[in-house]
């Protein structure tokens, strides 16, 4: 809710439409006023909120900057969209929206200790403290944004019959887990730190599993994603990736409740190892 | 040209670095050197006072920045520090006995600070700023020592260095001590405050600040130069701008409230840390007591007037390109930088008159618009705005555009930049 008013309060600054104290609701106040669960009579009262604020602004300084998040977080949002949408045009920049906030935390610290590798990314987490980083995970996994179909990759329907088979039931030859054993019944996520899996774009899901693969990503020890991306062929990466980003989106996106898979690995991410084998690094998150 | 000059300089060096060995290489009857392992014998290393206040001095000198991997324990070593001879490692400094300054005495440690000679007389690289930890006092460089030694020991041993020949021929440091290093203890003026005098003993000392605003030559020196008048940092692609505050210096207007504001939070209403700085200002100077950041305000602020810079006469007709990103800055730009490049104070930094936007490389300006980004997240400035990265979204032609218009808009006066420079840029490596 906080972060909702927050975003809302954009439409005073700069970049919306303000003119002679009058505040042109911007598409995405309207938006958030349809899709959001801020009720009518709470709508009413934030727009009571902002008009008196822009009134106030009738013999403004040279700016008023909105002490929002959003408006904190450009850095962000250039990419990851106002509210963690992505680039679902362009399959690049993940989404955020709606992801676990202890995984999205958990990612920004991996990114400042190097255990996740992109130049932009780990310039931008750099100076962040725990605290400030936790707070922008919150914002984004609290961001209600309708899911867009990704890109749709070529590829045949034995591939996508075959990534269906390995998302679903694994290779228990190759010791390969089906994503769904911890990744939930829906692929939606599970709180608190497994992210969903559906919703995202073929090239996003591959790069991630090539990543775990030649260790730009990594995360806390032991880590499974990539001990499970190792088991892989190329030709299993692109079947799971190709059946992720094209399979039809359930109604509820939202991720599991805490406890509701119970894993088949014991994994430093998941908090189920035994002391001993406790994390050897990277788990400041 | 280039390579002869430089073949000229690897062979002064090796010259002159055998004749330095010879004259000042490691001696026996180090008098000073044993002085102070007496001295050392008689202090109590285990004194809680003197380790808090080596835990100040080591913040400090920001010791941790280099001395720790970016997943690593503090002090424990293991960061690699680039030069344009090779990477550097930097060693543990925990007490551990084998891998870190276990076996040191305190006599060894006041060498390697004051003299930048290790444990067993050779020489250091000066990528260990010991051009300016000689200045440090014996008192404050004991308190150190007994910091370090209080902390947990970590068993991590150092990386090699990975120069390049001949840099990796150590005896050769004995030629660039002779032209760039002189040993000595910070001596008070009597003719200036103590609060000067603090100030001036913590950036020429442990702040050890001229190592990057100054400009360095060929061999990685700091040659004869008005102290802190900025340089290109080596290897790292970002100018540290001139810090001087009266006319024509870097940071001409600023109060000494502004400077200590900076280093407190990150942030003042003239302009905001970024890149190297904003870890400077995260781990060290926003730790530092107000009376100190009073004191360093109060330095800089004595730094005599520059010269005023001269006005190249730039290669080419940058019109054009300034009026295309007069374009750029309006939709990009303007609606938080502002359409007089002012900014708002303690939000967005103001461009008309920033020292990082004039500097003469360009530098600076082109990679905080690829990059944009946070200003330091310090206890001051929680929760800082931040900018946008436009690497995604602007052309290697565009940034040099809004660039280019940007270091010639309002009050400043700098040359225009070359879509070539943002390519090259682009490719800095983060880290």
């Amino acid at each position: 809710m906080e972060a909702e008013l927050a975003a809302g309060c954009r439409d005073i600054g700069p970049a919306a439409g303000v003119f002679r104290g009058f505040t042109i609701p911007s598409a995405y106040t309207l938006a958030m006023i349809r899709y959001s669960r801020i009720p009518l009579g709470g709508a009413l009262l934030l727009a009571a909120l902002l008009l008196p604020a822009a009134h106030a602004a009738d013999n403004p300084p040279t700016h008023t900057v909105p002490d929002t998040l959003a408006q904190r977080i450009a850095s962000c949002t250039a990419c990851h969209g106002e509210h963690g949408e992505g680039s679902p045009g362009t399959g690049f920049f993940p989404r955020l929206a709606g992801k676990p906030a202890e995984y999205l935390a958990r990612q920004l610290r991996y990114f400042q200790l190097g255990l996740r590798r992109y130049g932009p990314m780990e310039y931008t987490v750099r100076p962040l403290t725990d605290t400030y980083m936790h707070e922008i995970a919150s914002y984004f996994a609290q961001q209600e944004v309708p899911y867009s179909p990704s890109p749709t990759p070529r590829v045949s329907a034995a591939l996508l019959a075959r990534g269906q088979a390995l998302t679903e039931h694994g290779d228990p030859g190759r010791k390969i887990p089906p994503c769904q054993a911890c990744h939930g019944s829906q692929l939606t996520g599970v709180q608190p730190s497994t992210p969903g899996l559906i919703g995202l774009p073929y090239d996003y899901v591959s790069s991630q599993l090539g990543s775990w693969r030649t260790g730009t990503r990594a995360a806390a020890a032991p880590d499974c994603m990539s001990i499970i991306a190792n088991r892989l062929t190329p030709a299993d990466i692109t079947a799971v990736s190709a059946f992720l980003a094209t399979r039809q989106l359930p109604a509820d996106m939202h991720a599991q409740p805490p406890g509701s898979v119970t894993p088949p690995l014991q994994c430093g991410v998941l908090g189920n190892v035994p002391p001993a084998q406790g994390p050897a690094r990277g788990d400041g998150a | 040209m280039k390579w002869l000059l430089r073949g000229f300089l690897i062979a002064l060096v090796l010259t002159v670095g055998g004749v330095g060995w010879w004259l000042f290489g490691p001696h026996p009857d180090d008098v000073a050197t044993r002085e102070a392992g007496r001295l050392a014998a008689s202090e109590n290393l285990a004194d809680p006072a003197l380790i808090e206040r080596g835990r100040y001095l080591a913040t400090v000198g920001d010791c941790a920045a280099c001395h720790t991997a970016r997943d690593g324990v503090p002090f424990a070593g293991g960061h690699e520090v680039p030069t344009p001879f090779g990477n550097i490692p930097a060693p543990n400094i925990t007490p551990d006995d084998e891998t870190g300054l276990g076996r040191w005495t305190f006599a060894d440690f006041w060498r390697a600070l004051h003299e930048g000679k290790g444990r067993h007389g050779e020489f250091l690289y000066p990528a260990f700023s010991y051009t300016s930890y000689t200045k440090v006092t014996r008192d404050d460089a004991l308190a150190i020592f007994a910091y370090l030694k209080s902390l947990a020991a970590v068993h991590r041993p150092a990386a090699t260095p990975e120069l390049k020949f001949p840099y990796s021929v150590r005896q050769g440091l004995a030629a660039w001590r002779a032209m760039y290093f002189q040993p000595g203890v910070y001596q008070p003026d009597p003719a200036r405050s103590a609060e000067w005098n603090r100030g001036a003993y913590l950036v020429q000392g442990l702040g050890h600040c001229n190592e990057c605003h100054a400009r360095r030559d060929a061999l990685g020196g700091i040659p004869a130069q008005p102290p802190l008048s900025g340089g290109e940092i080596p290897a790292q692609d970002w100018y540290a701008p001139d810090l001087g505050t009266q006319a024509h210096g870097g940071l001409e207007g600023w109060s000494g409230q502004d400077i200590v504001q900076l280093l407190k939070t990150g942030q003042s209403a003239k302009g905001s840390a970024f890149g190297p700085m904003a870890e400077v200002v995260s781990r060290s100077t926003q730790h530092m007591t107000d009376a100190d950041l009073a004191a360093i305000a109060s330095y800089l602020e004595s730094l005599p007037p520059r010269p005023q810079p001269r006005v190249v006469d730039p290669a080419i007709d940058a019109t054009v390109m300034r009026h295309r990103g007069e374009e750029i800055y309006g939709q990009r730009c303007a609606a938080c930088h502002g359409r007089d490049g002012n900014g708002v104070a303690g939000v967005y930094p103001p461009l008309n008159g920033n020292s990082s936007v004039d500097e003469p490389t360009g530098i600076n300006a082109i990679r905080v618009v690829l990059l944009g980004g946070f200003p330091p997240v310090t206890a001051g400035n929680p929760r800082p705005y931040s900018m946008p990265p436009f690497a995604q979204s602007l052309s290697d032609a565009d940034v040099a555009a809004v660039v280019s218009y940007i270091r010639h808009a309002w009050s400043n006066r700098a040359s225009p930049v070359l879509e070539r420079d943002v390519g090259k840029y682009r490719q800095t490596p983060i880290d």
